[in-house]
């Protein structure tokens, strides 16, 4: 496809999803905000991302969400992730 | 189009998923043993759903003349528990010789915890001792990258491993290329949430090419569609791209790769006669 059929196709679609991004931090934000929580850091961080003229958007994203250590935790800490890396303190 | 969905957690569907997947193409699946949501408390709780998965499954998909493979492992949910796990390894051998199971998985790391890599590696050496394929899990979110670096460095400490006979799975952006680089197979499994979109799919393989990536829609118990294939398709043919192509995607990768196990004996018709066209 070229870039203007790309447009075309997909424009709306991805109009939605930011304004879905910019609802949710609208709404964290009226419910007193959390700033210091990990996650939206990681979110903070992975939207200058969208912003910016680099290829590879997908992947820098994923690396901003992602445990940067590389050694076998000692045991389990929980089932579940918690979408971005949470260091320890 | 017809499609074979090699990641499908049949179990935790009911027998409407089954139809509307017929309905929609889909002549085989392939189900990995997994976590079913919370843990089971001994290896009798295994064995029951290992005979669920080879006796009761294949015969619920047949109703609906879809051929039903699957996979025997101690899944990376459950594998912090070493006692456990090594309970239901000693399990495992006596069900690989029965007619759908095509090997060991999903197998494979969750936490990225010592005992998790642990009864992983046991699990690739039953596998080799007996001369499985092998279907790996990778970790969810922000678990995935390192989970998958620990994952390959395991795999690489067995110079007997032949990497074509091993999917490493739920492959996303930022961890394909290094599964791809050391010559295993992988698949890109489709969620709502938390893992790979069909858009982002179609664009991995808009990217790297089919050779040796397959597509799943996972029918898990958490948010996942059963038609998550067909809708992967639907996004290829919304760009153009030509169906010849998607059938070598959602189709001839996943025979090629499943039918390295004899016993997976899956009819897929006559090949298009024209070549796969460049991306």
């Amino acid at each position: 496809m070229t870039g203007t059929q790309v447009v075309e196709e997909y424009f709306i679609e991805n109009r939605h999803r930011l304004l879905e991004v910019a609802a949710f931090l609208d709404r964290i934000d009226r419910a007193g905000g959390m700033t210091d929580d990990f996650r939206m850091k990681a979110l903070h961080e992975a939207v200058q991302v969208l912003s910016s003229n680099s290829p590879g958007r997908v992947s820098q994203m994923q690396m901003i969400f992602s445990d940067p250590t590389t050694e076998p935790r000692p045991a389990l800490d929980r089932k579940a992730a918690y979408g971005a890396f949470k260091p320890v303190l | 189009m017809k499609y074979i969905d090699h990641h499908a957690h049949m179990v935790s569907r009911t027998t409407d998923d089954y139809h509307k997947m017929a309905m929609s193409g889909c002549v085989a699946v392939s189900e990995p043993a997994f976590w079913a949501g919370w843990d089971r408390s001994s290896a009798d709780g295994f064995e029951d759903y290992f005979v669920q998965l080879t006796e009761f499954e294949p015969k619920r998909a047949a109703q609906y003349r879809i051929q039903h493979y699957t996979w025997m492992a101690m899944n990376p949910k459950e594998a912090e528990n070493r006692e456990l796990s090594r309970e239901v390894l000693k399990r495992i051998p006596k069900f690989l010789q029965h007619p759908n199971v095509l090997g060991i998985g999903e197998i494979g790391l969750n936490r990225v915890t010592r005992n998790e890599v642990a009864t992983f590696e046991e699990q690739v050496e039953l596998a080799l001792a007996h001369d499985q394929l092998i279907l790996i899990h990778t970790p969810h979110l922000e678990d995935k990258y390192k989970g998958t670096r620990v994952t390959i460095d395991a795999l690489l400490k067995y110079p007997k491993l032949n990497p074509q006979r091993v999917l490493i799975d739920h492959a996303e952006e930022h961890t394909i290329e290094m599964i791809l680089d050391n010559g295993f197979w992988t698949g890109l499994t489709l969620y709502p949430n938390t893992k790979i979109s069909p858009p982002r799919g179609v664009d991995i393989i808009e990217k790297y090419g089919p050779e040796r990536i397959l597509i799943a829609g996972a029918c898990d118990w958490g948010p996942s569609d059963s038609l998550a294939v067909p809708h992967f398709i639907l996004e290829m043919q919304r760009r153009r791209h030509p169906e010849d192509l998607i059938r070598k995607v959602v189709l001839e990768m996943p025979h090629r790769f499943l039918s390295q196990c004899p016993k997976f004996q899956v009819n897929i018709g006559e090949k298009l006669n024209t070549e796969v066209m460049s991306l």
